[in-house]
């Protein structure tokens, strides 16, 4: 029906002045975005898509460097957000470093880099930079607003600010608030990072960055994205090498050379200030009162998750079930841990397109 | 297959009612809810393969234990909660039911009556756990757990306080013809309309 662009491209579009909870205003605001579909006559049909912690507007199909969208099974003509029929937006996040202003961009008022002169943003920033891309785009109601994670995290925000315009969200492995627990990864990712001496305060981006910091943060990340479970299944205690143990203090276990890949792969495309400034927006979050939420809502816990368990999904549930809004809830069982909302392309894809079917049908 | 314990659980709950359907399975019968004007309607479902086909006919459900009991909910937030062929899969009935008549005004309580005909001959004759059309399982691949019969259920209500509005004995799920005298003799499926006895209006 309609024509998918067969490489997708990110775009950008500039915010003249954002003024943020914190009470300052960032000036201008680029936010990079990627779009897949087409938006129809009536503007009715448009979904936006929310990235995690560490996703981009990259979010479908290959793009011209050859790389797969983070959601690249879910996005696609007959998939379960069906190009054929929705138009998809995905920007990336307000404070990131994927082409959307962040501490990392020029400060115009220096002509250098923000570094920790970048303001503490929240995910109600994020939502509001978003809301200008979503204008800009003409958009006026949003089928869906779906994200996993902190994406969740601002699916919900949608919902809560703008009731009127938000028709459905779905929220993955994402509550209206960070556990403690939660809240004690992040800031033990953020002491690696500051620890790092190449960190310079935030201000290292003439000279290297904190590499080994940042690489630090994310094994400690990536160990709350899987489950004892699929760790054990993944890598057991298999050694690296075939002689058995090297009695050093290398790399001996296959789940080692894991982390140090993930990542030293990380820190090649993620900005260290990003991750402090992101995460912090992760802790900050708590949105107690959902009063406002008028849109139908997904919300899926995944078994075996310890990041976001499915208790603290079924307490939102709860939360919104008394306040009579219109709320479905799934626990998927899963032994991938919190980043099965990135890897369980069959039970996630029929309920998607299931729900999605529904919205679109009212 | 033709489901008239279903339609008759429909017939039972006005348009304009507020229902959540406990055990609702693929959401047949809120399905037919929906049909019949019902609009306001919620179901509960421990399978997530249910969850998903409910899902997909739009209906508003929640992958729960139902025996976990209705805390999030208020007081009388319903109308009617519906407990069909369910109770005698739950591990608490007294707390279920207990519940049900706190969140809600009504109660629809149905489940396969042991005091049929059929059954007692079954057990009077062969000496065995009955296996029937209606409970086709071995006694060891059963998951009911809390058989009853319609005289059971009545005594039950007597002594907590549970006013018994309505009760249709179903003579089988399959024709939907009833029986109008020795209920607990000649019904395969009981059908019960409960309320708190306090909340009966005069």
């Amino acid at each position: 029906m309609y024509v998918v662009d067969a490489v997708p491209w990110t775009q950008h579009y500039t915010i003249d002045a954002l003024t943020l909870d914190c009470g300052r205003t960032l000036s201008p605001v680029q936010v990079a975005y990627e779009t897949y579909g087409q938006l129809n006559a009536a503007k009715d049909n448009a979904i936006l898509l929310l990235h995690a912690l560490s996703g981009s507007a990259h979010a479908g199909f290959v793009n011209d460097k050859g790389e797969q969208g983070w959601w690249y099974d879910f996005i696609g003509p007959g998939k379960a957000l069906d190009t054929e029929r929705y138009f998809i937006v995905c920007s990336n996040v307000l404070g990131g470093c994927s082409g959307s202003t962040g501490p990392g961009s020029i400060d115009p008022a220096t002509g250098r880099p923000y570094g920790l002169g970048f303001p503490v943003i929240t995910v109600g920033d994020m939502v509001r930079a978003q809301k200008c891309l979503i204008d800009s785009l003409g958009i006026e109601t949003l089928l869906a607003a779906i994200g996993g994670s902190i994406g969740g995290m601002q699916a919900l925000q949608w919902a809560v600010d703008y009731p009127e315009i938000v028709r459905s969200a779905v929220i993955l492995a994402a509550a209206n608030r960070l556990s403690a627990q939660g809240i004690a990864f992040n800031e033990v990712g953020r002491q690696a990072i500051m620890a790092d001496p190449c960190w310079q305060n935030g201000d290292y981006y003439d000279g290297t960055p904190p590499r080994t910091g940042l690489a630090l943060a994310r094994m400690i990340g990536h160990i709350t994205y899987l489950s004892e479970e699929s760790m054990h299944e993944k890598f057991g205690r298999a050694l690296k090498g075939a002689d058995g143990y090297r009695y050093k203090f290398s790399e001996d276990f296959e789940v080692e050379s894991y982390l140090h890949y993930k990542g030293n792969r990380f820190v090649e495309r993620f900005d260290a200030n990003s991750y402090l400034y992101i995460t912090k927006a992760m802790d900050y979050f708590d949105l107690p009162d959902l009063t406002s939420i008028q849109s139908k809502m997904l919300v899926i816990s995944f078994s075996s998750d310890w990041l976001f368990p499915p208790a603290r999904l079924k307490a939102l549930v709860r939360t919104l079930r008394r306040k009579r809004k219109d709320v479905t809830y799934c626990d998927v069982q899963s032994s991938r841990g919190h980043d099965a909302f990135l890897l369980e392309v069959g039970p996630l894809t029929e309920l998607l397109s299931g729900f999605l079917d529904n919205v679109c049908g009212r | 297959m033709q489901r008239f314990d279903q339609d008759i659980i429909v017939n039972l709950i006005p348009r304009g009612a507020r229902v959540l359907d406990l055990g609702c399975g693929n959401g047949d019968l809120l399905t037919k809810l929906q049909r019949s004007g019902v609009s306001d309607i919620r179901g509960v479902e421990i399978d997530d393969r249910c969850i998903a086909a409910c899902v997909r006919k739009g209906l508003t459900v929640f992958q729960g234990d139902i025996d976990e009991g209705l805390g999030d909910y208020d007081d009388a937030s319903f109308d009617y909660i519906v407990l069909n062929q369910t109770l005698q899969v739950v591990h608490k009935p007294t707390l279920v039911i207990q519940e049900m008549l706190r969140v809600g005004n009504r109660a629809i309580v149905s489940f396969p009556n042991f005091g049929y005909f059929r059954i007692r001959w079954y057990i009077l004759t062969k000496g065995q756990m009955p296996k029937v059309d209606f409970l086709p399982r071995d006694w060891y691949d059963t998951p009911n757990i809390h058989l009853s019969t319609i005289s059971d259920f009545q005594a039950f209500c007597r002594t907590r306080n549970i006013a018994i509005e309505r009760l249709i004995g179903l003579k089988s799920c399959a024709t939907g013809k009833t029986a109008g005298h020795f209920q607990n003799l000649l019904s395969q499926v009981g059908i019960f309309v409960i309320m708190s006895e306090r909340e009966i209006p005069n």
